[in-house]
């Protein structure tokens, strides 16, 4: 098996480990996949409401897509240093600090992203565009709601591999979560791509 | 030390060089596709009715290069159990979300 070929992060130190980690992967992909019926049906509920406003606020008033693009721009690139971060761990595993430096861009830019779509919510309730006013609403905070809970679970758990990285090391162990870390994190960018496209450049298309 | 290394940007090798290379190509490629994306709502350049398909395919185009780049899916033999688990997923979940589009639509259709 060549190095290409497995998946980053993973240079392990004793043979057999990296067989045993390929499958503590495959079992965390079969939950991210449980995670993506999840987002689906949510989806697809949205696409029934997508035009139940009952005459409150619409698509047009919720969209603002200057934010929207910052906050793909963020995730993105969030996304993006978290690749640099598994590449660190997997070619420099001498130096935890150049890990934890990508770790951190990345957390940075994923913070940068949620205050963004907290701005937006405010701007929401100002505008009288709460989740109860319709359908249309209703749907849209729960979508675009569920996926900045999954961006705030994933920053308390890179915080938390920070503080495995600091306490034991870039060790095979850790090196393995945090390649299952990259699968989680990887999986919200897929999701918000059908959020920013399919949610609120459709809506005002 | 040089600059490279202080940004911590220095390749350990050839192989790292490449991998590097392949996660550049998926952030400009994604880059790309996003652009697209907003340019095709925000300019208004496409025809009426475009607009929609445009994006879906937009997304859909921008999903795999997430798939195959970020998330490492591909047709070797080591990832083919990734890729069944993934494409399984994607058949329950089209049954379930198109039906549940196609059933509610219906309804709508009938109510009216």
């Amino acid at each position: 098996m060549s190095e290409q070929n497995v998946h980053p992060g993973m240079n392990l130190g004793y043979d057999g480990g990296e067989e045993e980690a390929e499958v503590k992967i495959f079992g965390f992909w079969a939950f991210v996949m449980s995670d993506l019926v999840t987002f689906g049906l949510v989806f697809a509920i949205f696409g029934t409401m997508a035009g139940s406003t009952a005459g409150g606020p619409g698509p047009e008033e919720v969209t603002d897509l200057t934010s929207v693009a910052i906050q793909t721009v963020l995730l993105l690139g969030s996304s993006f240093g978290f690749s640099w971060a598994s590449l660190s761990m997997k070619y420099h595993p001498k130096s935890r600090w150049r890990t934890l430096g990508w770790l951190a861009v990345a957390a940075t830019s994923a913070l940068g992203f949620l205050v963004l779509e907290v701005v937006d919510f405010h701007h929401w309730t100002t505008i009288g565009a709460v989740p109860q006013r319709s359908g249309y609403l209703s749907a849209l905070w729960a979508l675009v709601g569920l996926h900045g809970l999954h961006v705030a679970g994933g920053l308390i758990w890179m915080a938390a591999m920070t503080g495995q990285i600091l306490v034991f090391g870039l060790t095979d162990d850790i090196k393995s979560r945090v390649t299952r870390m990259g699968l989680y994190w990887h999986f919200l960018d897929v999701v918000w791509v059908g959020i920013f496209s399919m949610v609120f450049l459709a809506g005002v298309a | 030390m040089s600059l490279k290394q202080k940004l911590l940007l220095d390749s350990k090798n050839a192989e790292e060089a490449a991998e590097r290379r392949f996660y550049t190509i998926g952030l400009v490629l994604s880059i790309v596709l996003t652009v697209a994306s907003f340019a095709s709502v925000m300019t208004g350049l496409l025809p009426h009715g475009w607009a929609l398909p445009a994006l879906a395919l937009l997304a859909l185009a921008q999903i795999v290069v997430h798939l195959r780049i970020f998330l490492h899916i591909d047709l070797t033999r080591q990832k083919r159990e990734d890729l069944q688990l993934l494409l399984f997923t994607i058949l329950l979940l089209g049954m379930m979300a198109f039906g549940t589009l196609w059933i509610m639509a219906d309804l709508e259709a009938r109510m009216m």
